[in-house]
């Protein structure tokens, strides 16, 4: 278990990490998720021993290790250019690692071997790595890494540099290469997909701190805050104000004349906040949530009308813009058995109706306001210090609704 | 603007351009091949005589145990004031290069200095310090002077070598568990090391062939094969000195071509 506690990081004035705590389990496949320069690799550095943190401690397995230097950790680090060693060829780049640890020669030649074909470049063995091409050189810095059996082992952004075809494939062989060898992979990436894809778990970080921390469906369906569910899938912003707030309905009036109600989620992982009346908060809604109808939809339905404004057909799914009184909304909708197109033109009427389960409810400019401090659950709290951020949260809010009802 | 000039096809260059550079060549390699064919003429002189062809000056040269001496001698300086030369050179590009410190900027100035300083004056001010620190004037001197101009050219080439090194490379060897001598040796010396042999050749070139800062810090008694020839001179010039100076172009022109052969051999990577 590899624990990070409280750990901050400053270049100068720069705060670049900001008071970061995460809990990576062995085994996991975890990603940092974030936009350029958000501190992803300032944090991996850290792990891998090439800095210090400023304040704050590194612990693994019980042991504080931040104070130790990198060739004294078991950690291994698969670079973001690769750093493959331009003037070795590709076995002894991989048996760099043994050699320095003075492994017997016999078995470094064995695991070299067994490495090398696992990531399929046995044939390629006595090649310089300069010939080799990014796949090639990906595979060969990924072997580097592995053969030394690190018990974590650190991947800034390693398949950022190869194109569509070879990073999903790259992506499928890197899962299964973790899945088979159990390592636990801190894995560093800007690409969401990528994330949501790979991850046990993911942490989404937002200029030095940690926005959430959760399973790819918490994270893409739970959004705490506006970043995160901007940051991962695209989504819509309606702005209102909570005209009525019961245990199991909110009722927020918005843009419209019509009402528009918030319900829990389904699955009943999140339930409805306490917010006072008249607060203006903002409803986001995922562009796949919407459907869009000729004719008003009934009353247990959201809705909002307007003008469509283009239509673009995407291959999976048509996205139809539609015009409101003063702003846009963007509504994907699945080609099925037709295309959803169904008749709709630019410049057509139409309502964009969406359930009151599909609702994400935030603050007009970050995570929703939690105004009362919600009772402290004696069972809770124990637990609230093993959880991470983004499960904390979300249970701070079933606790204010326990009070509220 | 620039973007319009980008792809056309370049001048050719001007006739006045091209006649230039032969005259300049020819400047440069007609008395070099006078020097090499006359080494090879008998004493009755001129092409077509019955003696041209001849070795006698080249079994002179290596009969002569004065000459045999100082050249023995200059490969010996030449030798120790690359070593010296080199490991300096290196760890004070590898300090300028890597670290911050104050004064490195003028430090990084004063590097160049050597190269454009008049050379009467960088030997007359080291003989007067040797003098001041009563150095005995002879070969150890002569090493200690030689080091000194031409650290300068190894600091060159080897920080031009460091110039967009990879960090991550060291990091990725300290990754591995390498320790920062293993760090050094496994990974950051066998890539610098082209920059590192340029500067040490053309140490070893500079001092081989030096003969004013020498020529002040030699003293009594010790003689390079420059200052050897410049006496040699002064009693008329030889036919021998044809020779010598043929075996040293051959000498130079081999060393050139076995280290700086056009992309083979030294493969440059970054
Ligand atoms: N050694 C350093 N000195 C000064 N500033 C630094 C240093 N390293 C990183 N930074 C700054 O810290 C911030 C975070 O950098 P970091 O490399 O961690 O970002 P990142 O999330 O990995 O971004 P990317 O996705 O572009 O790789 C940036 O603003 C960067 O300029
Ligand atoms: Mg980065």
């Amino acid at each position: 278990m590899l624990e990070i506690k409280s750990v901050s990081k400053s270049f100068g004035k720069a705060d670049v990490l900001r008071d970061i705590s995460l809990t990576i389990k062995e085994g996991e496949f975890f990603s940092l998720l974030g936009p350029s320069g958000c501190g992803k690799t300032t944090l991996l550095r850290l792990l891998g021993g090439f800095d210090r943190p400023g304040t704050g401690e590194i612990h693994h397995n019980g042991v504080r290790i931040d104070t130790l230097p990198a060739n004294q950790r078991r950690f291994n680090m698969v670079f973001q250019r690769y750093a493959l060693f331009p003037h070795l060829s590709v076995r002894d780049n991989v048996a760099f690692g043994l050699r320095m640890k003075k492994v017997a020669s016999r078995e470094i030649a064995s695991r070299v071997d067994e490495m090398l074909s696992l990531v399929q470049m046995a044939a390629l063995a006595s090649r310089s790595v300069t010939t080799l091409s990014g796949g090639q050189q990906q595979r060969v810095a990924l072997a580097r890494a592995l053969v030394n059996r690190p018990e974590v082992l650190l991947l800034d952004e390693p398949l950022s540099a190869l194109d569509l075809k070879l990073r999903q494939q790259m992506q499928v062989e890197l899962l299964a290469l973790q899945r088979r060898l159990k390592h636990t992979f801190i894995f560093v990436t800007h690409d969401q997909e990528e994330a949501l894809t790979l991850s046990d778990r993911i942490a989404v970080m937002n200029d030095g701190v940690i926005d959430q921390v959760g399973t790819p469906q918490e994270i893409y369906e739970y959004p705490r805050t506006p970043f995160v569910a901007r940051f991962i899938g695209s989504v819509n912003a309606i702005d209102g104000e909570i005209k009525d707030c019961r245990p199991d309905v909110i009722i927020v009036g918005g843009p419209t004349k019509r009402m528009m109600t918030v319900r829990p989620s389904r699955d009943g992982f999140r339930p409805l906040p306490v917010i006072p009346q008249g607060t203006p908060i903002r409803i986001l809604v995922r562009p796949e949530k919407f459907k869009i109808l000729k004719s008003a939809p009934g009353p247990e339905q959201n809705a909002l009308d307007g003008t469509i404004r283009e239509i673009l057909y995407q291959g999976p799914v048509t996205q139809f813009f539609v015009q409101l009184r003063d702003q846009i909304l963007i509504i994907a909708q699945p080609n099925t058995a037709v295309t959803a197109r169904k008749g709709f033109s630019g410049g057509d009427k139409v309502f964009v109706a969406w359930a009151p389960e599909d609702c994400l409810l935030m603050g007009r400019d970050g995570p929703l306001p939690v105004l009362e401090s919600p009772p402290v659950d004696p069972a809770l709290s124990d637990a609230q210090l093993q959880l991470p951020l983004g499960i904390m949260e979300d249970v701070r809010m079933a606790g204010g609704v326990a009070q509220g009802g | 603007m620039s973007g319009a000039a980008w792809g056309r096809p370049r001048p050719k260059a001007p006739v006045a351009a091209k006649a230039m550079t032969a005259f300049a060549f020819l400047l440069i390699y007609v008395p070099l091949a006078a020097l090499v064919v006359y080494s090879f003429l008998g004493p009755s002189n001129g092409p077509g005589t019955p003696d041209a062809g001849t070795l006698v000056w080249y079994e002179k040269v290596f009969s002569n145990t004065q000459i045999l001496g100082s050249l023995y001698a200059s490969l010996w300086v030449g030798l120790w004031s690359t070593v010296g030369a080199t490991v300096i050179g290196t760890a004070a590009a590898l300090a300028l290069e890597r670290t911050r410190f104050p004064g490195r900027g003028v430090l990084e100035g004063i590097v160049h200095v050597p190269l454009i300083m008049p050379e009467i004056v960088l030997g007359l001010s080291m003989l007067m310090w040797f003098v001041l620190l009563r150095i005995t004037l002879g070969y150890f001197s002569i090493i200690l002077a030689h080091i000194t101009f031409s650290v300068s050219y190894v600091i060159i080439t080897v920080k031009a070598r460091l110039h967009g090194f990879d960090d991550s490379l060291e990091e990725a060897a300290r990754d591995l568990g390498a320790s920062p001598w293993q760090v050094f040796w496994r990974v950051t010396f066998p890539l610098i090391w082209p920059g590192v042999l340029s500067g040490a050749l053309m140490a070893f070139t500079l001092s081989f062939d030096d003969f004013l800062i020498t020529f002040f810090t030699a003293g009594v008694g010790s003689d390079t094969l420059p200052l050897k020839i410049y006496s040699m001179i002064k009693f008329g010039v030889s036919r021998e000195i044809n020779a010598l100076s043929t075996l040293m172009l051959v000498f130079t022109f081999a060393l050139v071509m076995f280290f700086f052969r056009p992309s083979k051999g030294v493969k440059t990577v970054t």
